[in-house]
């Protein structure tokens, strides 16, 4: 077991006339190695879940606990698990600050302590791995970059300290279906090579149905679900519409084609299990 | 119609580094028309859009807005007053502290009166379907009815042209949907043009037709069953093809009858019941 919320609830603004509860009663084991999508719609609590994650957040009620420890009641595990997990939030280059790729990226690497050729190396490392030319990108501005070279410079920064859990809130927002792609390869290769764990929240359920393994569903502060995305786009179709989510289309697809009758075996997450599926039944007939 | 003539942009952060951003645009928006924009990340989208209502000007050749030079300063306000634009981030450009409030700012600031304001602000929160949140502040609402009181504000100036860069991107489903209902709406019912830039491919596939850009030059343009049936070109610049098409492709391949222009549910799921 790695991350385990205990019976959490958050409450902003405690005891204030404005007091919102966005999570309630949340209890939620992450272990290591797991590669999980948590969505849900605007406002269902998904950010602030993310923050007590990583202890940016203290819950109101309840424990985050890591390996058994309360974060929160230990200063070095706090302190040791802000250090491994990776926490990029939405539109990270809007944090930039340095004046060239390089040095933004350096910034992590160099707060731990590494220097020199060292540091140098983590940067091209960080940079090869998010698909950026290390001598055409260090020198220059990340504020003069496109959108989706600026967002791989986050990644790469995030990257560079070498988090063990990487949690990234809508990390493809607005990058073009390639480096969308690139990207995405990227955070596979982190999940199957270097064994990470990986906590991915976006409403683009195309990439949450193809990548994760597990799927969490928040509604209202709440989970409603927790299950593979095979059984959550088989069997909880109505509920996840009924709650503002949508199918990957080709899973719409498929379903509206079992609907009328044909024997689609199961849920059908990818284009490649599609064909797959169609072209079984096209010979069987 | 929005017409540009030859139009060069170079952005340069210093005088060494000049990048040519556009690079001789020529291209005809004519009214009514419902036009999707895609390209890969930096290949010139959002500079383009800058430039229909002036925020950009040409390095080089013209932007014309029903004739009005956007070169020309004494008309920028003319221009602007027609084109209406809608940006990724809606926090970004909500600025008052009720919604009617939000959405009467643009007339408050051109001079009309209170009578002709409310009138406005009520038929254009009516059109996006939040008459009923009028008295709501903009933080409590949900990213899609955050960009529709966006909409609403640029439609209460009269607005003939929307423009709208990536409006969905931070939405959930529920919102894009929301919004995409509202552009076609407005389109159909009001003969509103909408320019509409998307990473989307399903997206892009709803409109009448597509804009391709690569490294700031128009490369194709036509109708979502033209565009989409290039895929290896589109793959070629870092785009992509809908799943629906993508699986037509892959069963066309595979020795299926399948067209493989295919770029909705509806068509492809006639298909496959002829087979299946």
């Amino acid at each position: 077991m790695l991350i385990h919320l205990k019976n959490v609830s958050y409450t902003y603004n405690l005891n204030m006339p404005f007091e919102t509860e966005a999570l309630k009663s949340i209890d939620l084991m992450i272990n290591r190695g797991e590669f999980i999508g948590i969505i849900g719609h605007t406002g269902c609590g998904k950010t602030t879940l993310l923050q007590l994650l990583n202890g940016l957040l203290e819950p109101t009620e309840g424990q985050v606990l890591i390996d058994g420890i309360n974060i929160h009641r230990n200063k070095q595990k706090l302190r040791e698990i802000r250090k491994n997990i990776g926490l990029s939030f939405q539109y990270p280059e809007n944090q930039f600050f340095e004046e060239t790729v390089s040095k933004e990226i350096a910034f992590g690497p160099k707060n731990i302590g590494l220097t020199g050729e060292e540091l140098e190396q983590r940067i091209k490392i960080s940079l090869k791995m998010v698909g950026l030319d290390y001598n055409a990108y260090k020198d220059r501005s990340p504020f003069y970059l496109s959108g989706g070279e600026m967002r791989r410079v986050a990644l790469a920064s995030i990257l560079a300290v070498d988090p063990e859990i990487l949690v990234l809130d809508e990390p493809t927002a607005s990058l073009d279906p390639q480096s969308c792609n690139k990207l995405l390869s990227v955070i596979t290769d982190l999940y199957r090579k270097y064994k990470k764990t990986i906590i991915i929240v976006s409403h683009n359920m195309e990439i949450i149905a193809e990548l994760t393994k597990r799927i969490v569903v928040m509604e209202k502060g709440e989970i409603v679900m927790d299950d593979t995305p095979k059984n959550i786009f088989q069997y909880s179709i109505q509920r996840l519409e009924s709650i503002g989510l949508s199918l990957p289309p080709i899973t719409h697809a498929m379903n509206e084609l079992r609907k009328i009758g044909k024997p689609i075996s199961s849920a059908i997450l990818t284009v490649e299990e599609a064909r797959d599926e169609i072209l079984k039944l096209v010979e069987k007939k | 119609m929005i017409r540009f003539e030859n139009v060069t942009h170079f952005y340069s952060n210093n005088q060494e580094h000049k990048v040519a951003s556009l690079s001789k645009i020529n291209l005809d928006i004519k009214k009514g028309d419902f036009i999707a924009v895609i390209g890969a990340n930096g290949s010139g989208k959002s500079t383009l859009a800058r430039h229909i209502n002036g925020l950009l000007l040409p390095t080089e050749g013209d932007v014309f807005v029903e004739n009005l030079n956007t070169k020309e300063l004494d008309k920028i306000w003319d221009i602007r007053k027609k084109i209406g634009m809608v940006f990724q981030n809606p926090d970004n450009q909500l600025v008052a502290t009720t919604i009617e409030d939000d959405v009467a700012f643009g007339l408050e600031n051109i001079g009309i009166r209170e009578e002709e304001m409310k009138q406005r602000v009520d038929w254009a929160l009516k059109i996006v379907g939040l008459s009923g949140l009028r008295n709501s502040e903009p933080h409590l609402l949900s990213g899609g009815q955050k960009q529709r009181v966006i909409i609403a504000g640029a439609l209460a100036m009269r607005t003939s042209y929307l423009i709208l860069d990536e409006p969905t991107s931070m939405l959930d489903p529920k919102g894009r949907k929301e919004i995409l209902k509202i552009i076609k709406k407005l389109n159909k019912e009001q003969n509103i043009t909408v320019v509409y830039i998307t990473q989307f491919m399903s997206e892009a596939a709803q409109f009448k037709n597509i804009i391709v850009l690569d490294k700031g030059k128009v490369v194709l343009a036509g109708s979502p069953k033209e565009i989409f049936s290039q895929a290896d070109f589109l793959l070629s610049l870092s785009l992509e093809i809908p799943q629906i098409t993508r699986l037509a492709r892959e069963l066309a391949k595979n020795g299926l009858n399948v067209p493989s222009n295919i770029i909705n549910e509806e068509e492809m799921i006639k298909y496959l019941c002829s087979y299946i």
